[in-house]
């Protein structure tokens, strides 16, 4: 059996104004249907053992997470070890559903940023709002950082998460490497 | 700067986060059709200094298409509508008439 690794084996920095840090293996879950059907509802919540997340909105419980993507997509978080049992959970409740459910894992990166400088990290790199009373702990977003899409939440206050594609992790620690560089603040949510 | 709304999942953010996907409510022309009916299709656009109907998708965002009526002047957004549509919608017609009389556009007035 292969080893898995992490895009960028753990990278990480904390000498700038927030602490970047690659996340450990995440499992992550992609389902797509009509998330109104009371089968792709209970696939999602019995598999996360969390509510249905609100439009634009991720709900979080233990290790598990559901994160609201579009409106005929979830994301489901869950450890990167339960991936195969959560996913034949879902196919079995899934069985007679139009909709589709696929291990997404090692296609993706994630990112950690925190520290009171986070926000504006984000800030600079993304088409958001994040004053604090703007983006707040439990809001999910999909957007861009610089060139490349990715995703975003706060799992609490000044920490973020960021998903995006594993081909493009180099590109955003890099990206992030420059938005916390030393003296780089410019305290704007500061009051 | 513009900034747009995404009618299928609310995210309001500037024009970045979306691709523009040219202009609204084109009619088809196919197999069958006469020439200057084809030409019109395929290469004759709208160019306005004003009102302006336009096709856009979240695409760094929930991936949806939708339509936007907006001005081209100042940027302002009219309205957005959701994509399963061939006109705009009535009420938001009457909106910007109110805000630029005597506005038309192809065949919407
Ligand atoms: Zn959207």
């Amino acid at each position: 059996m292969s080893e898995p690794i992490t895009a960028l084996g753990g990278a990480s920095a904390d000498n700038g104004i927030a602490t970047l840090a690659e996340a450990p293996l995440q499992g992550m879950i992609t389902l797509r249907g009509d998330l109104t059907a009371s089968a792709v509802k209970k696939a999602a919540t019995s598999a996360s053992g969390t509510a249905m997340p609100d439009q634009g909105m991720v709900t979080a419980e233990k290790d598990r997470a559901l994160c609201w993507m579009s409106p005929d997509e979830l994301l489901l978080l869950c450890p990167y070890d339960a991936v195969g049992e959560t996913l034949d959970r879902m196919h079995k409740v899934l069985a007679k559903s139009h909709a589709l459910a696929v291990n997404v894992s090692d296609a993706r990166a994630m990112f950690r940023v925190s520290g009171v400088g986070g926000r504006e990290v984000m800030a600079k790199l993304s088409p958001v709002d994040l004053a604090p009373d703007q983006f707040t702990p439990g809001m999910f977003r999909r957007t861009r950082l610089a060139q490349v899409p990715a995703a975003f939440w706060m799992p609490e206050e000044e920490a973020f998460h960021i998903i995006c594609f594993r081909s493009q992790a180099q590109y955003v620690f890099d990206l992030l490497t420059v938005a916390a560089q030393p003296g780089s603040s410019v305290g704007v949510y500061q009051e | 700067m513009l900034i747009l709304s995404c009618p299928v999942c609310g995210v309001t953010a500037e024009e970045t986060e979306f691709q523009g996907g040219g202009e609204a409510h084109l009619k088809r022309f196919g197999p069958g059709a006469s020439e200057d009916d084809f030409e019109g299709y395929l290469f004759m656009r709208e160019n306005p200094r004003g009102v302006h109907f336009e096709r856009w998708r979240h695409a760094y965002g929930c991936g949806k298409w939708f339509h936007a009526a907006r001005c081209t002047t100042t940027l302002e957004v009219f309205g957005i509508y959701s994509a399963q549509t061939t006109e705009p919608p009535k009420d938001l017609r009457d909106k910007i008439s109110e805000k630029r009389p005597n506005w038309a556009w192809r065949e919407f007035e």
